[in-house]
């Protein structure tokens, strides 16, 4: 499998995505062959990594994971069938530079979208299931995010079937303009309607989940989990540094945090979450 | 005219606050307090009212008018308990079948520890969803600034709609112009490329209409009055069912064609 080049960077402040200047500034890593660990500075080899799913085998750090390779390591072999995958974005309201910011995104994280959506089974339990993409401009949520994760959810009401979404998102995409903020919307609605015909939903917030996502779908689902030490808030870190003009406490807004505040219901680590997912689907399986 | 001069006229001093509206459209208010979970945020005014003789609940975000004021209501930024509070009020207002009214003037939900860790993104996504099949009309009206989440938690609405000068927005130009172009000065190029002004959102059928400021401003209160009376009247008529398809519809299309 080809892997994007930007899986062998080191992993920036979630939101340092928008700023391409800093991102051509970083160094590039010979050969792409090595990573430091961002928690551990251990250096790892690109390819143990990748195959330890991307934490770090010395001290459990949760490294970003393309969306195909996450939905490899949760669904069972050859069952996931994607949905809308041809659908891609637009510049619906003009906004600069945002053309050659897709094609970009296209080619960085080899993905239409940010997000893929489809059906698949987890242990033999089927679902529609979401993941969105990390490297598609940082798994930001425009129109075409919010329709797929909408007709997903549409699906999955009309087939009575149980959802699971991995998160992970800067928020809503800006250059989209109030378009993306109406997806937020959207996305509930059809939440809701699932949740209301008695689905599951299940959510798996990943590093970083932020803005427009967390204040919509991501803090919607019956069972909210979380990966270890994922950045999980509204307002990123540096907004709100900024605004209080105050360092802010080591944890805060981590998974570990958000599960002593009592907003998700257990942090499960990576490989961990196949058995977690297909056990919580078994135990909300419906009655023939 | 230009989004950015706008955007200055949303946020001017002594543009009429959330209250002023309460106070001018509506008889006999009655101000509730509080989440029951937590505390009371006086970034929103809650309570219930009478529209033309007709019981409504009435919510909306309260910048404050001296500077004393502006401090205690956070500036209109709500905490999660400010959106909780407003919850509360309209599922009273489905229970007991009044029409809600929002009235959105706010730079955005608050940007905090606090607000973070009593989750300011839980409480605005449970009110989407709950808005989304509140069984009785909501409409929301944009009195000043729009901004992103916070403004959206209560917009919701069978109609939103907007004064000529309000503006609505998924991110301020501010926070638009230094991270996409790490320059605080480009905000009146971002405030233009991000569509924020009523005209703007009418043509992306984001809204649904656009009240003219009169001059003097005064004559605003009588205008609402009449023609958020009459549309709620028209809305409590509709079989209650259809209303939510409608209001389901009206967010499903946006983007729909992507």
């Amino acid at each position: 499998m080809k892997l994007p080049k930007s899986l062998f960077q080191k992993p920036e402040n979630p939101l340092e995505w928008f700023d391409s200047r800093s991102k051509s500034s970083m160094p590039d890593i010979p050969d792409q062959m090595c990573i430091s660990c961002s928690k551990c500075k251990a250096i790892l080899l690109t390819g143990d990594l990748n195959e330890n799913d991307r934490v770090c085998p010395k001290c459990g750090y949760h490294f970003r994971m393309n969306a195909r390779q996450r939905i490899g390591l949760i669904t069972d072999a050859d069952t996931f069938r994607e949905m809308d995958r041809d659908m891609r974005s637009s510049n619906l309201i003009g906004f600069p530079h945002y053309d050659k910011k897709l094609w970009h995104a296209r080619l960085e994280s080899g993905e239409n979208e940010a997000v893929i959506c489809g059906t698949a089974e987890i242990g033999g339990n089927a679902c529609c299931i979401f993941v969105m993409e990390p490297y598609f401009m940082m798994g930001s949520m425009g129109t075409v995010v919010g329709e797929k994760i909408t007709r997903l959810f549409e699906y999955a009401t009309e087939h009575s079937m149980p959802v699971v979404g991995f998160t992970v998102s800067g928020g809503a995409r800006m250059q989209e303009g109030i378009l993306s903020l109406m997806q937020m919307a959207k996305t509930s609605a059809a939440v809701k309607q699932h949740s209301d015909a008695g689905n599951l939903y299940t959510a798996v917030l990943t590093d970083p989940t932020t803005g427009g996502v967390t204040a919509s779908f991501a803090m919607e689902a019956d069972v909210i989990l979380a990966e270890p030490g994922a950045l999980i808030g509204f307002a990123g870190p540096r907004v709100i540094e900024q605004t209080m003009r105050q360092k802010l406490p080591p944890n805060f807004q981590r998974a570990e945090f958000l599960l002593e505040k009592g907003f998700v219901d257990e942090i499960v680590p990576r490989a961990q979450q196949k058995d977690y997912l297909s056990r919580l689907l078994s135990l909300h399986e419906k009655e023939a | 005219m230009e989004a950015y001069e706008r955007l200055t006229a949303a946020r001017a001093k002594g543009r009429p606050t959330g209250l002023c509206y309460i106070r001018n459209i509506f008889t006999d208010f009655v101000e509730m307090h509080g989440d029951r979970r937590f505390g009371d945020d006086k970034a929103v005014v809650a309570g219930i009212a009478r529209l033309c003789g007709m019981p409504v609940t009435v919510i909306a975000h309260e910048k404050g008018d001296s500077v004393k004021e502006k401090v205690s209501r956070n500036f209109g930024s709500a905490h999660p308990e400010g959106y909780r509070k407003a919850l509360r009020q309209m599922k009273l207002a489905e229970k007991f079948g009044r029409p809600v009214i929002c009235f959105v003037d706010t730079a955005g939900a608050f940007c905090g520890i606090s607000a973070e860790e009593r989750g300011e993104g839980q409480a605005i996504a449970e009110n989407l969803m709950e808005m989304m099949t509140l069984k009785t009309p909501v409409i929301s009206v944009f009195i000043g600034e729009g901004g992103s989440g916070g403004a959206l938690a209560l917009a919701v609405a069978d109609e939103v709609w907007m004064l000529e000068n309000a503006c609505y927005s998924v991110i301020s130009p501010e926070g638009c112009a230094s991270i996409l172009w790490k320059d605080s000065s480009k905000v009146k190029e971002a405030a233009g490329c991000l569509k924020i002004t009523a005209e703007d959102l009418l043509s992306l059928h984001v809204v649904e209409r656009i009240i003219p400021e009169p001059e003097p401003f005064d004559g605003i209160y009588e205008m609402l009055q009449s023609e958020l009376s009459h549309a709620l009247l028209e809305k409590k008529a509709e079989d209650p069912s259809e209303l939510l398809r409608k209001r389901y519809d009206r967010f499903r299309r946006i983007g729909a064609g992507a």
